[in-house]
């Protein structure tokens, strides 16, 4: 084992994985964080801590994912290209190794165009594959974007997104590849609806042989109601929402929609892991973290391994 | 070429206000081209001016003067012998012309009209577009000659993020995402394997992160 992450020791040992998500609040309350946490507990190996996510300042990732790393979870720290450079970046790095975060997530960020801030300028140094690039070099070459020597190594799991139903599809696994040939180690994706198109990416995936070298983490996310799942349809970029799913959950009446958006998510889950080349899932309930047990419980993902 | 918008009418009006007597310079390069300001610009913008002061019973006295270039000495000089006339400059100009006049006659005020966009080209009659950012190191040769520096509204090397559908950026839906362009273009190239290869995290000292930048080529210098 390269670091002390939970993600890299349970799937050494050959096991799936199960990661969630946790957004900070907007504000400096730490008890919001807290509550999430607990409704996570004993559910999932580690939690993302989003980095400012759909461009709306909150709390930082680096401050969250301590409070949680204190209530014993393996946080993932999600770092965006959008708001710092190369010198804030691995500075960021440093400093979250140093307090014991063993998990970074390597995201490019959503344009700042979407957020609360959208007169910002946005910095976007590099990209999410040079900031792969940037941790490993860090961590396996002891060394400086520049090249000078570091001392005291970061010893982060390196992880990224990909996003399979986003255009052109034709090179969406060339570019894991280039994510894989950067030295990252987990991938989790875009919440999935469109199994077949999913699939399909998985098969270009496993032509590459790329699944060897990344383990990926199948992303799901369930509908709140039919409303929900309309505009991650038609309002969030790069999500497909098949039109039968929409169909499925109009058909229930409106307070069963949520239940019934539980019951696609599980099945959902349980289509994916017997996907050849899927190594976990990562629930991302959004603003919904009471109902990740019950999807991880139905889909028979727990108990999760215990933490040693 | 250096594509620039007019300023609005009562930006310009508020700028102006202090002054009654006004030289309106135009410009017949890059601003001409995309008709923001060159003789004919200047021509409609003296006449709002006069019929907006006129309604309010205000005075001004307008000259109107397209040079050749706002960019050389050798244009700019000739305004020279009846600049003494005007309280203030009202440049057409792209944002180093109105600069450069305004470094020749230091003792006058010199006023935008015009607010500077991008170097770019012309799409057809009436629609301009972004090309170039100046970054100073040119990538287009891994790229398909598509720039993900100017183009991307990330300037992702590596791109595309996963914001691209159907050919668009998640920024907006009618801006075309520069990595399916390049991809696209690869293909047609037959080039596709360049995709493969990670290009590497720029270095921007060339770029206006390393501080405004000036270039000297000593076999052209006079002396």
């Amino acid at each position: 084992m390269k670091t002390k992450s939970n993600i890299e020791r349970i799937l050494e040992s050959g096991q799936l994985v199960v990661t969630s998500e946790c957004g900070p609040p907007r504000g400096a309350d730490a008890e919001v964080i807290r509550k999430k946490g607990k409704l996570l507990q004993g559910a999932v190996d580690a939690v993302n801590v989003t980095d400012n996510q759909t461009s709306v300042v909150r709390m930082s990732s680096f401050s969250a994912c301590l409070i949680l790393k204190e209530m014993g979870f393996d946080p993932i720290l999600q770092m965006v290209c959008r708001d710092r450079n190369r010198i804030a970046i691995q500075s960021d790095i440093l400093g979250a190794a140093a307090l014991g975060i063993n998990n970074i997530l390597c995201l490019t960020g959503d344009h700042q165009k979407f957020g609360d801030h959208p007169r910002a300028k946005n910095v976007f140094d590099m990209d999410s594959i040079q900031l792969i690039q940037t941790v490993k070099t860090m961590r396996d070459d002891g060394k400086f974007l520049e090249g000078e020597e570091l001392k005291g190594r970061p010893m982060l799991f390196i992880g990224a997104a990909e996003n399979p139903f986003a255009d052109p599809f034709e090179i969406r696994a060339a570019r894991l590849g280039k994510k894989a040939k950067a030295g990252v180690e987990f991938l989790q994706t875009q919440c999935i609806y469109n199994i077949p198109r999913f699939e399909k990416w998985m098969e270009m995936v496993r032509d590459r042989g790329l699944h060897e070298k990344v383990a990926i983490l199948a992303g799901v996310t369930p509908f709140k109601s039919v409303g929900m799942a309309r505009y991650m349809k038609n309002s969030v970029p790069g999500m497909d929402v098949p039109d039968e799913m929409i169909e499925r959950l109009k058909g229930v009446p409106k307070e069963k929609q949520s239940e019934e958006g539980i019951k696609i998510c599980v099945e959902t889950i349980q289509r994916l892991k017997e996907l050849p080349g899927i190594r976990g899932i990562h629930i991302m309930a959004i603003e919904w973290e009471e109902k990740v047990r019950e999807i991880a419980e139905m889909a028979g993902l727990l108990p999760r391994p215990q933490i040693m | 070429m250096i594509v620039a918008n007019r300023k609005s009418l009562e930006e310009i009006l508020t700028m102006l206000k202090p002054y009654k007597k006004i030289l309106l310079l135009g410009c017949n390069e890059c601003v001409t081209v995309s008709a923001t300001g060159g003789e004919r610009e200047v021509g409609v913008l003296a006449s709002e001016l006069k019929i907006s002061r006129a309604k309010d019973g205000e005075e001004i006295e307008i000259r109107e003067h397209t040079l050749e270039r706002q960019c050389d000495h050798e244009y700019i000089d000739q305004i020279h012998p009846f600049i003494g006339d005007y309280e203030v400059i009202l440049s057409m100009a792209c944002g180093a012309g109105i600069q450069y006049v305004a470094e020749t006659y230091r003792d006058k005020t010199v006023l935008p009209a015009v607010n500077t966009t991008f170097l770019g080209v012309t799409l057809e009659q009436g629609v301009w577009s972004e090309r170039c950012q100046g970054c100073g190191e040119c990538v287009l040769h891994m790229t398909g000659g598509i720039c993900p520096i100017a183009r991307c509204a990330k300037s992702l090397l590596n791109g595309p993020c996963g914001g691209s559908s159907n050919g668009k950026c998640e920024v907006d839906k009618d801006l075309e995402c520069a990595w399916q362009l390049i991809i696209d273009r690869l293909k047609a190239l037959n080039q596709l394997d360049k995709y493969e290869e990670i290009i590497p995290i720029k270095d921007w000292r060339t770029s206006r992160d390393g501080g405004p930048r000036k270039r000297v080529r000593e076999d052209l210098k006079l002396l």
